[in-house]
């Protein structure tokens, strides 16, 4: 089992060193991240949970260029994250599906591959693709507003993956969704990951949709942002949803609760 | 159409109020009237005269749609300067006068639109301008129209622009301003997880504007384009006031407030109003099928 959780050949994909990030607000600076250090092989799928402020979403931001470190060193892809983003090396999925109104679901998943020029018979390929990936084959006319949230949120992983991009990050993904739509969506998202050989970065604060995808988990507390503990899954990349119920499943749990809650202590 | 009902009812109440008030303006001049002929007006008497008079000081709402009537098709269809007898429209006609002002409403309408899309344009993607436009943008709407008009109109008479172009110019002037305003908020409608989307995708200025900013913008540039094309209505009609113009709306508000033809003033008003509300009309149903193409149903 030991080889297929720990596929870390060779150079990190992302490489986090020392990094800090430091907010200028009106209250003063806020210490958003303090002396991240981390490595994430590819084809991992490392959750970042913590209680808000703990600079999860903020560390996603960084790798994805939507924010600059005051200090330390972070490569995407042995790139900076500026040239890995023009590169076009990840696909970002927000906390909110974002799907443009005016677009149907089709052209939603076919923006990003307009914008970088696909010729207009590989975005229908792709499009359909994706969309089949996602479950949402059939869908291609459809507005946003026809659509229940979950499957708006499933629209918008198919738009990250539309251009093919290694890795994904997700912030929060699933936040705004119901306990049972979340759980069809993290399944279909292990589904997912299996199939396409991603690596994945997954900001949540739930602590069974951590573990439960997870192969590696950063838990993260605040004031200032830093990680407090980062926890190897021992289980299976198979995961069928009762594997929650396992001694395995509660055991990390309760190593994340305890680790969320040691980083409270400090306050 | 639902709202078809409320309409009607609002004007016929206001139709109502117009034919009370029409009484007491009226009847003076009916009473005088009646005394130098020697007689005595009894109520009854007293109301058909103050609804059918020729200068009355408020005309009835009858007299005025006669008018309308009279000056629009039956001038047209049966004068002897109507379009049925000489081909052109009549020079008398509301027909004709209504042409002349809508033509210029139009150009500076376009003008005003083009040139207010291009001020937000350049106020949401350039720094400098964002600073620096807005103020003189409205301060320009806090100068009175009717000091302004006459002086653009003279300056370009000197240099040899006359006619359309300078009642054009001062509904270009009216019309800029709404669409500068609602289209800087419109541009400015993409929330910050938007606009990061789209730098996620390496995305240039041009891809944001046209894949973005302007789509979202379309509710805001329809509502700002009802404003203005009223807006541009009104000044070329102010533009044809103090010009001494012979033909538009303005022209006939003018020479009816010369002649006392108070018939005259409230038709021309009444024409002006119909046409601003038919163009307002208009760009609503240019609205409502655009947005539902994009899928977005106002």
């Amino acid at each position: 089992m030991k080889d297929l959780n720990t596929s870390q050949t060779g150079a990190p994909v992302i490489a986090a060193k020392d990094l800090n990030l430091t907010f200028q607000t009106n209250d003063g600076p806020v210490h958003a991240l303090k002396d991240v250090t981390l490595d994430i092989g590819k084809g991992e799928f490392v959750s970042f949970i913590g209680p808000s402020g703990c600079g999860k979403t903020t560390f996603l931001r960084t790798i994805a260029d939507l924010e600059q470190p005051t200090s330390g060193a972070i490569t995407v892809n042995d790139l900076t994250p500026d040239a890995a983003r023009r590169a076009r090396a990840y696909g970002y999925v927000f906390q909110a599906a974002g799907l443009y109104p005016w677009r149907t679901i089709a052209g939603n998943v076919k923006l990003p591959l307009e914008i970088m020029g696909y010729s207009k018979s590989e975005q229908d390929q792709r499009v359909k693709n994706v969309l089949e990936l996602v479950e949402l084959a059939g869908f291609e006319r459809k507005f946003p507003w026809q659509l229940s949230g979950g499957m708006q949120q499933r629209a918008s992983i198919a738009r990250a993956l539309a251009f093919d991009a290694d890795i994904l990050l997700m912030d929060e993904p699933f936040g705004a969704l119901d306990e049972i739509v979340r759980d069809r969506l993290n399944e279909q998202l292990l589904e997912l990951w299996a199939r396409t050989q991603k690596t994945i970065c997954f900001v949540t604060h739930s602590i069974p949709e951590a573990v439960y995808l997870s192969t590696r988990i950063v838990v993260m507390s605040p004031r200032p942002g830093r990680i407090t503990d980062v926890i190897d899954s021992p289980l299976p990349r198979q995961r069928p949803l009762d594997i929650r119920d396992t001694p395995e499943f509660i055991d990390i749990a309760h190593r994340v609760r305890e680790g969320l809650r040691a980083g409270h202590l400090d306050d | 159409m639902r709202n078809l009902g409320p309409v009607l009812t609002v004007i016929a109440a206001l139709i109502a109020l117009w034919y009370l008030a029409v009484v007491p303006m009226n009847a003076q001049w009916a009473q005088d009237q009646a005394r130098r002929a020697g007689q005595d007006l009894g109520f009854a008497a007293l109301v058909t005269e103050t609804m059918s008079q020729q200068r009355p000081r408020l005309p009835a709402p009858h007299q005025v749609a006669a008018e309308l009537w009279n000056s629009t098709v039956v001038e047209e269809w049966s004068g002897r300067r109507g379009f049925m007898n000489t081909g052109s429209l009549s020079n008398r006609s509301l027909v004709y006068h209504g042409w002349v002002t809508l033509s210029a409403t139009l150009l500076g309408f376009a003008i005003g639109s083009g040139l207010g899309i291009a001020l937000a344009v350049g106020i949401v993607h350039n720094r400098a301008m964002d600073a620096s436009v807005m103020p003189w943008a409205i301060a320009s709407q806090t100068v009175p129209i009717l000091a302004i008009a006459p002086m653009i109109i003279v300056v370009l008479n000197a240099v040899g622009i006359t006619g359309l172009v300078p009642k054009a110019i001062i509904s270009t002037y009216l019309s800029f301003f709404p669409v500068v305003v609602g289209m800087v908020k419109g541009l400015r409608a993409p929330d910050h997880m938007q606009l990061d989307l789209m730098k996620t995708y390496s995305a240039s200025g041009p891809q944001v504007f046209a894949k973005l900013r302007w789509p979202s913008s379309m509710p805001y540039l329809f509502a700002s384009l009802k404003v203005a094309i009223a807006a541009a209505l009104v000044g070329a009609i102010v533009a044809e006031l103090p010009t001494g113009a012979v033909a538009g709306l303005g022209a006939r508000l003018l020479s009816g407030s010369y002649y006392g033809q108070t018939v005259q003033i409230w038709s021309a008003l009444f024409a002006a109003a119909i046409l601003a509300a038919l163009m307002v009309a208009l760009i609503g149903a240019i609205q409502r099928m655009t947005l539902r193409r994009m899928g977005m149903a106002a």
